[in-house]
């Protein structure tokens, strides 16, 4: 059947089971815009083509599916830039469609006109100029396989105005993807499994450090099963919130910079690390020089470049995590580690003590407590996703949302790009229209995409949003405070009165400045049944505990105060 | 490719990979990218045609001094036009640089470089009266060797192609997985032995 460019742009979506696209329309891809309209795919309108790219990460975590963004040539496809950057970042499903001038006038700077794959290509995990009616359907197939399969990531397709309107046979399922340079390795051979079993079952203080890659392969049954049969604890990256309950006896929780002390006392103590899909980001390592001097490393990544980028794998395993561990599973034995587990029980020990923020009897309003109040609220009646901003209330969130589900926590994590939290939440809430959708976002990162509050409204998603007001751009400021000795520079930041910006967009804005309004603001947000905000006056210098300070070793932490 | 971190345990300070590339437009610019992006030093690259019109070919030296070249081979291996990536520095491999030198002659130095050239098997390729072309073909050292003994006559101008290098023995390296019959790539596995890892 004969179709133009721009009704096979849409027919492959609906091969693709694309439901819903988030975009901005514009001259050069207007035909796109034109087709749609004879499509049953949902277009959401956002504000802003960054957070278009944003929303579709977000439907990407919260669906295991392929996000989808589009934008127009020029301008609009340089505004999904960061968007499509935290996406290659944390390896998220999307694809990007832009419209791209016609290809007779490529490379004469037409109006509108951006080198986009040029620009888009350290930032991609693959892209396509298309300029031949003929090659978009392979092109539409080959992009949606190459961004969900193996390591996942965006991939952009920019399709030339005339591409949209010619014509050309279509017939989808005949397509054969031909990608002979991409073969991404599905599972460990088995002398790697071999030697990796031999080092566990000898292991006398391992640790299984979990990443992001243990949600995108679907591997918890197997992490916990692993970890479980040959009796390992279990440590989290930011991203690897979400892959075993956190209240499970092995889970430790988060590593890193702002993890708990006890949890990096005990990978610095490891004799070994048994490391499934996660890149020993800075942020989880500290100084390499000083990290796990004692462990053997075991790494699992299904992208081969990871293995050996910053910390040397004794064992690289290159494969699914799901495969690996499946492999791994059979042959681990049960191990007593009386000793490693009782040494960790102690380096745990005064933890709680620390925890002062957290406290009832502290008047003042502190975010770890609100970050508590809702875990409490939600306790029990467990459908809620939480979307984070970047910053501090997102290391708060970490620490003190517990998370008992799969994949119920979303943020940027290797990007750290502010103003993701609203537009994640916004693709999240299509991804999972009946669960809960909750927003923490400080004052700084919310203000970057406030105008989606538009989106919001408009799609009458019943998305409740937490602003952490503190005044500051906190992180910045705590970095100041202690180790730039209080210089404050450029982190004092004015707000509007949100309950009145929240008003003005028709949704329903609430303030809560004291302990006592909390759980009662919280539970007014949660029974209403469309959009709200809740404008939360914090504590203004508050800082996130433990800390390694840059450069520093991840035991030398700085800890919370004791009370 | 395989993941063993040969880099580290060879003396070598350069390093030759070879890559099977599809023939398409802006793969240069992909690996040029990717070179700048992870602040890879490369020596030479190279890049030509195969016998296949879809496939081109790429020799790459890293200097294995500043860069893991381990860690260029598994990052050009993930890119989705690279069909596949060797590292054929411990290899018995045939490597050649070609080299244009334009040195200077008069009278007296005429025959005398000549005859330089003649032990280097090297060829004279323009002359003139005062200067002459010399092309010299072979592994980078003969190259060095030649470049050096011409310096004190005076080396115009020189232009070297770079390294291309090629596994001795009667195998053939297509760099493509083994034929999986009618299905598309999209529903099969791939077979971890035929990538060696």
């Amino acid at each position: 059947m004969k179709r133009t460019g721009a009704q096979i742009v849409w027919e492959s979506m609906m091969r693709e089971g694309v439901a819903v696209v988030f975009g901005y329309p514009g001259g050069a891809i207007m035909p796109v815009y034109d087709a749609l309209l004879d499509y049953p795919v949902h277009h959401v309108l956002v504000r802003h083509e960054e957070n278009a790219a944003f929303a579709a990460d977000g439907y990407a975590r919260a669906s295991g599916r392929v996000g989808v963004c589009l934008a127009t040539s020029g301008p609009g496809a340089t505004n999904l830039l960061t968007g499509l950057a935290d996406a290659m970042m944390d390896s998220a499903p999307v694809v990007a469609i832009t419209g791209q001038v016609a290809s007779s006038l490529v490379g004469s700077d037409a109006f509108q006109e951006t080198d986009v794959t040029g620009v888009t290509l350290p930032v991609t995990k693959h892209n396509y100029l298309v300029t031949r009616v003929e090659e978009l359907a392979g092109v539409m197939k080959e992009a949606f396989h190459i961004a969900r399969s193996g390591r996942p990531g965006p991939v952009l397709v920019d399709v030339c105005k005339d591409v949209q309107f010619a014509s050309t046979d279509f017939d989808y399922d005949a397509i054969q993807v031909r990608l002979p340079g991409y073969r991404p390795v599905m599972r460990g051979t088995e002398e790697q499994i071999e030697e990796a079993v031999a080092l566990i079952n000898a292991s006398q203080r391992p640790i299984i450090l979990a990443g992001h890659g243990i949600i995108l392969s679907g591997a918890h049954d197997e992490l916990q099963s692993l970890a479980e049969k040959a009796h390992i604890p279990i440590s989290t990256t930011l991203l690897g919130i979400g892959t075993i309950p956190e209240s499970h006896p092995l889970n430790l929780r988060m590593m890193g910079m702002h993890g708990e002390a006890y949890v990096n006392q005990a990978v610095q103590a490891a004799d070994l690390i048994l490391a499934l899909g996660m890149r020993f980001d800075d942020r989880v390592t500290g100084t390499l020089r000083t990290y796990a001097q004692n462990a053997q490393v075991i790494h699992v990544d299904i992208d081969p470049a990871e293995i050996g980028k910053n910390v040397v794998a004794d064992i690289g395993i290159v494969g699914d995590a799901k495969n690996v561990l499946a492999q791994l599973l059979p042959r681990v034995e049960y191990q007593e580690r009386a000793d490693w587990f009782a040494q960790i029980d102690e380096w745990r020990q005064d933890t709680t003590r620390r925890d002062i923020l957290n406290r009832e009897e502290d008047a003042s309003l502190h975010v770890p407590f609100v970050i508590d109040q809702i875990r409490r609220s939600i306790n029990g009646s467990g459908q809620v996703t939480i979307v984070s901003d970047v910053g501090q209330h997102q290391m708060w969130a970490a620490q003190y949302f517990r998370h008992e589900r799969r994949n119920r926590f979303f943020t940027s994590g290797g990007l750290g790009s502010m103003g993701c939290g609203l537009p994640m939440a916004v693709g999240a809430s299509f991804a999972r229209p009946d669960e809960e959708v909750w927003v923490i976002a400080g004052d700084g990162g919310f203000q970057m995409s406030l105008p989606e509050l538009a989106t919001v409204a408009q799609e009458r998603l019943p998305i409740k949003i937490a602003v952490m007001r503190n005044g500051y751009l906190g992180m910045v400021r705590q970095w100041q405070e202690l180790l730039l000795g209080k210089r404050y520079s450029g982190v004092a930041i004015s707000s509007p009165d949100f309950v009145k910006v929240a008003e003005a967009y028709g949704i329903l804005g609430m303030r809560a400045s004291e302990k006592s309004q909390v759980a009662e603001v919280i539970a007014e947000a949660r029974s209403h049944p469309g959009p709200t905000l809740i404008d939360f006056v914090v504590e203004q210098e508050a800082n996130v505990y433990p800390m390694v300070e840059p450069g520093k070793a991840l035991h030398e932490m700085l800890r919370r105060p004791l009370a | 490719m395989a993941l063993v971190d040969r880099s580290s345990d060879g003396k070598e300070t350069t390093r030759v990979l070879v890559a099977l590339v599809e023939n398409k437009p802006g793969v240069l610019t992909r690996v040029a990218s990717l070179f700048r992006r992870r602040n890879f030093n490369i020596e030479s690259l190279t890049v030509g045609h195969t016998d296949s019109p879809d496939i081109s070919r790429m020799t790459i030296v890293v200097d294995a001094t500043k860069t893991n070249a381990a860690m260029v081979e598994r990052n050009l291996y993930k890119m989705v036009n690279i069909i596949d990536v060797q590292d054929v520095t411990q290899s018995p491999a045939v490597m050649r640089d070609l080299a244009l030198i334009k040195v200077k002659i008069d009278g007296q130095t005429r025959f005398e470089v000549m005859q330089l050239i003649d032990v280097y098997r090297a060829k004279v390729v323009d002359i003139c009266s005062d200067s002459m072309i010399v092309e010299v073909t072979g592994p980078e050292a003969k190259v060095n060797s030649l470049v050096d003994m011409l310096r004190p006559y005076g080396i115009i101008e020189m232009v070297r192609t770079g390294l291309v290098a090629m596994v001795r023995g009667s195998g053939y390296w297509s760099g493509m997985p083994p034929e999986n019959g009618n299905g598309s790539p999209v529903e099969t596995e791939p077979d971890i032995v035929s990538l060696g890892m």
